[in-house]
């Protein structure tokens, strides 16, 4: 909203600054977003002047060479090139050095030979209108040489407030005004609808018009009928207004309808009577599929929802939103029928969402004016009319308004608000707040009734929305600041967050960098991982493609990352993220309206995915490491031991692993994740080089699978314990954990870590077999144990490993 | 019988002449060695008259010790000039860089902002929960107090999955569902991932991360929100900011006010070295969050849990985490955040 700082002042001037008013008003939550500047810059260089002569130009046919006295010892020579100008008129001249409105500068300059020091003004050119065609003549009673300033509005401020949702009333001049008269108590001059014209004639309005509602999109239709009115240019002080507030001024029946909406909040819509088909005005849904061409030529099509303004034949306008090119007000105009009325305003915001057509009018509606508005806003309009116009108001209003609303009271108490806001706010200082508001208070013990004016009907319903009328104007800079007592607030993180938080630093200190990508990815790229059978969610309105479901796993947003890096010259990466991934659960279509219960629509995990396209970077004297599987996974170690979990890897592939080197990870019997390295064709997908290794795994379930888990003391210092080092040949294909298992139960209780430390191959094992060593470490809570104790170990580990075709090598 | 003062004299010079270890073992075996004429001579004592046998034997005995001594000695001098010897040959070009080390690693600029967030609120007593990003339109709007036609439940303004079934476009949800599970009082903030259908460009992308916060116990007020919030941005931005509340408009808060606080650039002046304050426009105040008093309505979403609007009142807050990080790191493209570019991300240290 933008709001004129001259018309404001009209209303209600404090004495103060633009900003200063401005800030006032932003304290009061009407918050500035913008200070213009309208109008011409310095105003010492624009001068009433009189025109002494008027030659022709020598050698130009359509400029004229003026003598323009402008109180100085000799007058100006000016050229100019309006056909209007004349001798003997007074007119508004700028000196060389004057800024326009357009922020040009004037400069002496030569036309065709002449020397022109100065410029005789038209109307666009001081800001005040739009008419460019002739010069601008001024009443011949002015003094000449005069500040223009002190006789047109020619320079002016302009304030850009962001009017919230709730405060429709602000979108007129009037209630900005009556907000800085609430928060600075400067007086407050007479609401400018409070008065109406007066009507003349026998003939009353409803004998030239009649009009039918559906109560159910139009609360209230008013409408009034002028005739002997004569269309022509609005006097300067209301185009002046309106250029300032950013509207074009048109005519005078059309520049009223708009300042009526700027001053009040409340648009109207003047029709040329003559031209309403069957002297009829009919709201009404839009039948599906039906079009109008509306003012600004465009055709438009409708659904049922929309509400239409017809007359006998068809549809005249959209309502609330614009007019139709129909029943349009024309220079030929007479009579013109005035509508003021209110709409549904969720109704408005729909249809204007739909057709993408957001105006003035609309901008208001839909944020639910109230009935009483239409007819205030009828009667500062009337006036205009009849002033400016020289119409003849009919008596009568043509008023459809089936449901009147009865004045809201509400009930407010001094101890609750006080109990609200921690602060004392004095009974009368309330009283003046509501009332300089345009409440009424009503004192009643311990509480105050207030009835609320029309204009704030929407926004002031409850207690606390009085509450909050008086904290914003009172002043929330006097609010004091304490804290809560809060005797049970104990600040703490679950379980979950403490090991999320943990593994990320882990990760973080091993060298890898954290990425946050995007929850959503396309379905192409989970193509790309082999991965398209798998149930997505989908979103039913993405912004592209690429941005259209939800994704099911980490992964392809750190092949994303990892690619954008390699783009931009570092390939080498060493990546993770910790974030939600999604799929689907329940029917998402079996929600109800009422509360879930606490239910999730979707499957939505906590994942951790680490990415490495290189493990450690190479010096002078080594070389980098690539970021294979066993790098992964001395990451995907460390990080379960950070959790504390019993896991282990299993032989299982993913469709984008390498088949070889790809692992399911396991704990408490269940799956929890994947390990691996990238299968090079998946890889090549996102420009990748091999070997790229990554791991994901379900934080969730670690957090579940170590949510009972007890840390207690062992005795590992009291007894001495036995290091034996032993190397076990078995089959090429019996995997290392199965060669653990097998030395575990041949241990019993007395082993204690077992580690594989080296593998070998070579002719002293044999073709198609593998040696590795193992360091096993044998102790008992209880006593040193003995050589024998431990070589009975020995032994028996050695008959267990028979069993998988292994033996011991000495 | 060997005249020992001339042995010791002959012993004596050979191995101060001795270059190598090895050398001065053969010189060892030589005049100490069980062949040698010392041993012999001190062997062979018995056989002499029994006068000569004390001032022969103490004789030999002192040459032997001094032998040994110097024996000892000069193994240690030689063993000392080879070490020295061979460090020399150690030597390296210091000049050559170190081994790579693990390049350091960083949490994500939001996560850094996000925890220093949470650790701040963690000690004024709230707690930190999480919940769906995935979520139903009655915790995402309808028990947030947004009417049907709100226009924020638009598909313009909301992703949908399904009727009723959409991304949360703010973390408020979880008052809701946090209300449902535990009876106040409750002290909470909700870090998480919100959604909107913005087309991305340098203040908008479609997905972001807001820290919410909700206090409701029976009497907290205005000013004790006014108090929390100042608590935040001493410790976010510095000791001295301050901190100014506007009203504002929100459906689920009434009172609703915004929060600014004072330029940490420009100290609330507006200007830096002359020029207008870049962070702040030249204001002297940044908006950093909208909050207010829980809607009574709100209450009443959850007042079978023990949520009676007259009996407990609480506030509720909404913050943007990324709008934060780039007023902090000056980062000027809200989509650089979700490029993951480590040229940007290496930046800005490891992380609290
Ligand atoms: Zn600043």
């Amino acid at each position: 909203m933008r709001v004129p700082v001259a018309w404001l002042r009209s209303y209600c001037d404090p004495g103060t600054s633009a900003e200063e008013i401005a800030d006032a008003l932003t304290m009061a939550g009407d918050k500035l977003e913008r200070l213009y500047r309208t109008g011409v810059g310095d105003v010492s260089r624009f001068l009433t002047g009189r025109v002494l002569r008027v030659d022709r130009h020598p050698d130009a046919d359509r400029l004229t060479v003026c003598r323009v006295d402008v109180g100085r010892p000799e007058p100006q020579t000016i050229v100019c090139g309006a056909p209007n100008v004349a001798a003997g008129q007074t007119v508004a001249v700028a000196l060389p050095g004057a800024v326009m409105p357009d922020g040009t500068e004037l400069r002496e300059a030569k036309l065709r030979g002449v020397a022109s020091s100065g410029m005789i003004l038209a109307e666009d050119e001081v800001g005040i209108g739009e008419d460019h065609f002739g010069i601008l003549v001024l009443p011949g009673d002015l003094p000449v040489g005069a500040p223009l300033a002190e006789h047109l509005p020619i320079a002016d401020e302009a304030l850009e407030l962001e009017i919230t949702p709730n405060r429709p009333d602000l979108m007129g001049v009037y209630g900005v005004a009556r907000d800085l008269h609430a928060v600075t108590a400067a007086p407050l001059a007479e609401d400018p609808t409070a008065r109406d014209a007066e009507p003349a004639g026998d003939d009353r309005a409803e004998d030239h018009v009649s009009i039918e509602i559906d109560p159910e999109i139009c609360l209230r239709f008013t409408a009034r009928v002028f005739d002997d009115v004569r269309i022509g240019p609005s006097p300067l002080w209301l185009k002046q207004r309106l250029v300032a507030a950013g509207q074009r001024p048109i005519s005078n029946v059309v520049d009223i309808t708009n300042y009526v909406m700027l001053a009040t909040a409340q648009p109207l819509h003047a029709f040329d009577l003559d031209e309403v088909r069957g002297s009829r005005i009919v709201v009404r849904r839009a039948g599906e599929g039906e079009t109008m061409t509306t003012l600004d030529d465009v055709q438009r099509t409708f659904d049922p929802e929309a509400a239409l303004v017809c007359d006998a034949e068809g549809p005249s306008g959209i309502a609330g939103i614009m007019g139709g090119q129909i029943s349009e007000v024309s220079s030929r105009t007479t009579r013109v029928l005035m509508e003021a009325a209110t709409w549904v305003g969720p109704n408005i915001m729909r249809t204007s969402r739909t057709l993408g057509l957001r105006t003035e009018a609309s901008a208001r509606f839909e944020k639910q004016l109230h009935p009483e508005q239409a007819m205030a806003a009828q009667r500062l309009a009337a006036r205009l009319m009849v002033e400016l116009c020289g119409a003849r108001m009919l008596p009568g209003t043509v008023d459809v308004y089936p449901n009147p609303l009865p004045p809201r009271v509400v009930s407010l108490r001094i101890e609750r608000m006080e109990k609200l806001l921690g602060e004392h706010v004095e009974p009368e200082r309330v009283d003046g707040i509501l009332e300089r508001l345009g409440f009424a208070p009503r004192r009643e013990d311990g509480r105050i009734a207030v009835t609320v004016p029309p204009w704030r009907d929407s926004d002031v319903q409850r207690e606390a929305d009085l509450i909050e009328e008086v904290a914003r104007v009172h002043g929330l800079d006097k609010l004091p600041t304490t804290m809560p007592s809060r005797e049970q607030a104990v600040g703490r993180l679950t379980a979950s967050q403490r090991l999320r938080r943990r593994v990320e630093d882990l990760l973080r200190d091993r060298g890898l960098d954290e990425c946050i990508t995007y929850s959503f990815t396309s379905p192409a790229a989970i193509e790309r991982l082999r991965l398209g059978e798998t149930p997505l969610l989908r979103l039913g309105n993405p912004l592209s493609e690429e941005l259209s479901v939800m994704r099911p796993l980490l992964l392809p947003g750190l092949l994303d990352a990892a690619r954008h890096n390699a783009a931009h010259g570092r390939p080498d990466v060493r990546l993770f993220e910790s974030a939600h991934v999604y799929s689907p659960a329940l029917p998402l279509d079996g929600a109800g309206p009422g509360s879930p219960g606490g239910a999730s629509p979707a499957r939505e995990r906590h994942h951790l995915a680490v990415l490495l396209t290189e493990a450690a970077p190479g010096g002078w004297r080594s070389d980098p490491r690539p970021a294979d599987f066993f790098a992964a996974r001395s990451l995907l170690e460390a990080t379960m031991e950070v959790a504390g979990l019993d896991w282990r890897v299993e032989e299982s592939g993913r469709p984008f692993l390498h088949p070889g080197r790809a692992a399911s990870v396991a704990a408490g019997g269940r799956e929890i994740g994947w390990i691996g390295e990238l299968h090079p064709l998946v890889g090549r997908e996102w420009d990748a080089r091999d070997p790229i290794a990554a791991f994901e795994l379900d934080v969730d379930a670690v957090v579940e699978l170590t949510s009972d888990r007890i840390e207690a003391y062992s005795d590992v210092t009291s007894f001495p314990a036995v290091l034996q080092d032993i190397a076990v040949v078995v089959a090429e294909d019996v995997p290392a954990a199965r060669v653990e298992d097998i030395v575990r139960a041949g241990g019993g209780d007395l082993l204690g870590e077992l580690r594989v430390f080296d593998v070998y191959r070579g002719e002293q094992v044999g073709q198609g077999r593998k040696s590795l060593a193992l360091r096993l470490e044998f102790r008992a809570p209880d006593r040193t144990l003995t050589d024998d104790e431990v070589a009975e170990r020995r032994a028996a580990i050695e008959r267990e490993l028979a069993g998988i075709g292994g033996r011991l090598r000495a | 019988m060997p005249d020992l003062q001339q042995l010791r004299a002959e012993a004596e010079a050979a191995i101060g002449a001795a270059e190598r270890a090895s050398e001065l073992e053969d010189l060892r075996v030589r005049y100490l060695g069980r062949k040698s004429e010392l041993t012999q001579t001190l062997r062979s004592i018995g056989e002499l008259p029994p006068e000569q046998r004390g001032p022969v034997g103490k004789q030999a005995n002192e040459v032997r010790r001094a032998l040994e001594a110097l024996l000892g000695r000069r193994t240690a001098e030689l063993e000392a000039a080879e070490l020295d010897r061979r460090l020399a040959e150690d030597r390296v070009d210091i000049t050559l860089p170190g081994d790579p080390p693990l390049p350091a690693g960083h949490l994500h600029l939001v996560s850094q902002i996000r925890r220093r967030m949470e650790d701040i609120f963690l000690g004024l007593g709230f707690s930190v929960v999480e919940g769906p990003e995935v979520e139903y339109e009655y915790y995402n709007f309808t028990a947030l107090n947004h009417p049907p036609e709100h226009p924020a439940r638009l598909p313009q303004d909301t992703f949908y999955l399904a009727e009723r079934v959409l991304l949360r476009t703010h973390t408020s949800p979880m008052q809701i569902r946090a209300m449902e599970l535990q009876q106040p009082p409750i002290y909470i903030v909700v870090p998480g991932r919100v959604y909107r259908p913005d087309t991305p460009d340098a203040t908008h992308v479609p997905m972001f991360h807001q820290l919410e916060g909700l206090a409701v116990d029976e009497d907290i007020t205005l000013a004790d929100l006014q108090g929390c919030l100042l608590q935040f941005a001493r410790q976010m931005f510095g000791e001295d900011t301050k901190v100014r509340l506007r009203p504002g408009y929100f459906p689920f808060t009434e009172p609703s006010v915004e929060v600014d606080v004072s330029c940490f650039r420009c100290g609330g002046s507006g200007f830096v070295a002359d020029e207008r304050c870049p962070t702040c426009k030249g204001e002297g105040w940044i908006e950093i969050l909208g909050s207010g008093m829980v809607d009574p309505n709100v209450l009443d979403y959850v007042a079978a849990n023990g949520y009676d609007n007259e009996r407990v009142q609480g506030f509720a807050w909404g913050m943007g985490i990324e709008r934060i990080a780039m007023l902090v790191y000056e980062v000027p493209d809200l989509r650089m955040l979700f490029e993951n570019d480590l040229r940007l991300l290496d930046q800005f240290g490891a992380g609290p």
